[in-house]
Formats: structure tokens, sequence, C-alpha cells
């Protein structure tokens, strides 16, 4: 019923949208820069490390078209608290695909892509469409997306277990000139999701009815359904100096009962023609879902049962530093402009009420110490325009 | 919700009839003086897949997903 009422409602919100921009003059968008976009990231934390490539290459076709692909990995070596907790260290690996096509008409961009994202025990597909707009002489652009995602989700180690789970996004942004130094965005997403919405190989616990300083594990078992709302707001302003601050905030709510809320503020310092240096820092905080608990009283005791700690009540601070080197007219062959970045951000997790069941020592179920962990992600990305 | 449902053919009605009488409004930044606005340092998405990237780990380690600003599309991953 909620997810009902939320599409009617983001769909309402689309066709104001369209109605809008039909009684404007639109001003003449551009399609995307061809380029070159190139990027290693490594994730460190948590006793998870995942690193790997992305490629991804943009080249227009005549005045009116733009097609791009990009080649992503995941290479994931997994050790974290769930999966030493009840399963043995792993190695895997997630490759993703992207083809998409942008094509100008009529003082408009219309976008439309595939992904394909494939592992050992899981595939996901989605096709998107967006439709972007200026209008206001440039001063405004609004963006309306809409995503529908199909994925089949299997287990290693069981060829007979196979599920699903469909997805659909319904998105909707504003981006609007304040004053000649002042940016201001809003954005809306509902997203969808209906199947098989767990993780297969994460458990749940409960105390022993026989041993009550012991556990027992029992399989996760999710609502099929959930439908979620973000709502975002960002302020861009450029400083006296070239120099830049960001303020974003973002709202999230879910039909699990999360509450969600992010913060984050920003700084780009333009030291010369070619280097900028840029830091941010990022709270975020969630409440848990209805259905969560560290330790359950006994076994199957509520219909939905589960112990993710990503649905358990938690907060994370992200602190973030870069160093960015442009280079617009280079006097490189074919190289209109390159821009290469470094970019380094500490992530620090702190869990309220999901419990670390590996920690040395003997404790008893419920008083083990609650769960935090840090990571590191490290990107290096290079683009070059052409 | 459920009043937003009502009221959003309302509100449709109401914003499309003032839409229609505002096709003259003027830009009030010119395009002259959007040279500080069009520095890379006032963009939201500079770096490319490595900002659409973050959106990605962070997806896989919150609950809450959507409305990271930037291009759209869905994250096509679990």
């Amino acid at each position: 019923m909620a997810a009902t009422d939320g599409n009617r409602f983001v769909l309402s919100a689309l066709l104001l949208i369209v109605l809008l921009l039909s009684g404007h003059q639109a001003q003449a968008a551009t399609l995307p820069v061809d380029n070159v976009d190139v990027l290693y990231h490594r994730y460190d934390g948590g006793g998870m490390v995942i690193d790997g490539p992305s490629v991804l290459v943009r080249k227009s076709i005549g005045s009116q078209f733009s097609l791009s692909g990009q080649y992503y990995v995941d290479s994931v070596s997994a050790a974290s608290v769930d999966v030493l907790a009840t399963a043995s260290p792993y190695k895997e690996e997630r490759n993703e695909y992207t083809f998409g096509i942008d094509y100008l008409h009529d003082k408009s961009i219309l976008s439309l892509g595939f992904t394909n994202s494939t592992e050992n025990d899981y595939e996901a597909n989605t096709v998107y469409f967006s439709l972007s707009q200026e209008f206001f002489g440039g001063m405004s652009t609004v963006t309306m997306g809409y995503a529908s995602g199909w994925d089949e989700v299997g287990r290693v180690g069981n060829d007979s277990f196979s599920e699903e789970a469909d997805r659909r996004n319904y998105q909707l942004g504003l981006s609007q000139v304040v004053t000649r130094n002042s940016l201001v965005g809003l954005d809306l997403e509902v997203v969808t999701d209906e199947g098989f919405l767990q993780n297969p190989y994460r458990q749940n616990r409960y105390l022993d009815p026989n041993d009550s300083t012991a556990f027992l594990y029992q399989p996760e078992r999710y609502p099929e359904t959930r439908t979620s709302t973000s709502v975002a707001a960002r302020a861009l302003y450029y400083l006296p100096y070239r120099a830049s601050i960001r303020a974003e905030y973002r709202y999230f709510s879910d039909t699990w009962g999360i509450n969600a809320h992010t913060i984050e503020l920003g700084y780009v310092h333009g030291l010369n023609e070619h280097w900028t240096l840029e830091g941010s820092i990022r709270y975020y905080t969630q409440g848990e879902a209805d259905f969560y608990s560290d330790l359950f009283p006994f076994e199957n005791s509520q219909t939905h049962l589960a112990r993710d700690k990503e649905l358990s009540s938690l907060s994370g601070t992200t602190l973030a530093a870069g160093a960015v080197y442009e280079w617009k007219q280079t006097s490189l062959p074919g190289i209109d402009r390159l821009q290469f970045s470094l970019l380094v951000d500490w992530l620090n997790f702190d869990y309220d009420n999901f419990r670390d069941v590996t920690a040395a020592g003997d404790y008893l179920p419920g008083e083990e110490p609650l769960y935090s962990f840090d990571a590191l992600v490290t990107r290096a990305s290079l683009i070059l325009e052409y | 919700m459920r009043i937003l449902s009502i009221l959003s053919p309302i509100l449709l009605a109401t914003l499309f009839a003032t839409a229609s009488g505002c096709s003259s409004v003027e830009p009030w930044v010119k395009p002259y003086e959007r040279d500080n606005l069009a520095d890379p340092v006032m963009s939201l998405s500079r770096h490319g897949k490595a900002d659409s990237y973050m959106n990605h780990v962070y997806q896989a380690r919150e609950s809450a997903r959507g409305a990271e600003g930037g291009s759209g599309g869905g994250c096509g991953c679990n």
C-alpha cells in the first residue's frame, strides 16, 4: 500500500515537471564531453579488502548522440565479522558492464542505459532512463530518472538455490543557480524492492533454550517488499577567493522502520591554475529495522528476523582529503583536458546494538562488546577529454 | 501519503496554470556572470566515476540509499 502511494506521488511529481517544461523555452543543452575516465579503487577495513579498476569511454556520434561503455571490477577478499562468525573467509570477483546512449533532442537530453553485474552467486541487471533539461535561461536543470532492476540470487555450494529480487527507482532532481556565486540542488528518490531481499548467507542468533550461557543460529527472514524514500538538499557557495564550500543533508525513511540522516560539509581550495586541494567531513546515523535484534529470545520468536548489522542502529563518520591536478588545453596530442585526482577517505562505523561475537574472552550472550570498525578508501582517477 | 495523492492533481493543475503565465521569467544571473559557477571547484560531480563509486561504498554499509545527486540509474549491484 505504501509502495503504491509512493509510486503515485512520484509519478504525479514527474508528470508535473513534464507539464512545467512544456510551458517554457528551454536553453540549448549540451551532450557530455568525449572522455576516458579511468579509476583505481581500493577499500580496506572491517576484514574486507575490495579493489579493482573501472574504465569508462565516451564518444559522440554526430552532434546528437553520445555513446558510453564502462567496465568495473570489485575483487573481494572477505573475512568480516559476519563471515568469521558463521563461515570461512572467501575471495570472489564482481564484474560490471554498463552501456549507455545519450540523445540530444529538441533542447533536452534523453539517456538510456543498461548495466549487468555478475559474481559467482549473484547477477544483477538494470535498465535506466533519464530526461534532463535546462530552463529559465540555464538557471535551472531538472532531471527525472527511472530505473528497473531484476536480480538473480544464488548460493555457493547449493545449486538448487535460486531466488529473484526486483527493484524500481524513481528519481527527481533540481539544480538551481541562486546567485553568481551559489547553487542549490534538491533530490528525491523512491526505491521499491520486491522478492528475496536478504543475504542468503547471514544468520541471526537466539538464546539456547537448554543453556542460557550459549546461543544458536537460525536463517534470516526478511519481508519480501521494501519501499524507501530519500530527500536531499545541497548548497554550494563560491568564496571571495578561488575556493568553494559545500553543505549537504539527506533524510531517509523506509517501510522497514529505518530512518537515517546524512550530513556532509566540504571545502575545495584552488592553489593555482593546476592544483586544487579538497577536504570533507560526513556524518551518518540510522535507527534499526523493526525486525532487527542482536539476540532473539527464542527460535522463530517473530515473523521477520534480522541480525544484519546494516539493519541495526549505527552511526558513521568519514574524513576525506584529496588533491587534483588539472591541465586545460594540454599540449598532448589529441587530448583537450587532463585531470588526475588522488582521494583518500577514512570511514569509521560504530554499532549501537550489534555485538561482536568474535571478540576474545568469555562473554554471556548479549554482553559481548559492541562492534565497530574503520576503513580506508583510496581512489586514483584519471580523466582525459578529447 | 494518501493526502498527497489526493492533493497531487490539484497541485498539478495550480502549478501548470502558474507555469503557463511565467514563461517570460528572465535569468537573474546573466550568462556572462557565471564564470565562478563554471569553475570546477563548483562542481558536485567533478571526479566522474570516482564520485559514484563512493555511493556504492556507502550503499553496501548503510541502509539509506538514493538521492545522492549526480547521474542516476541505480547501482546495478547489491
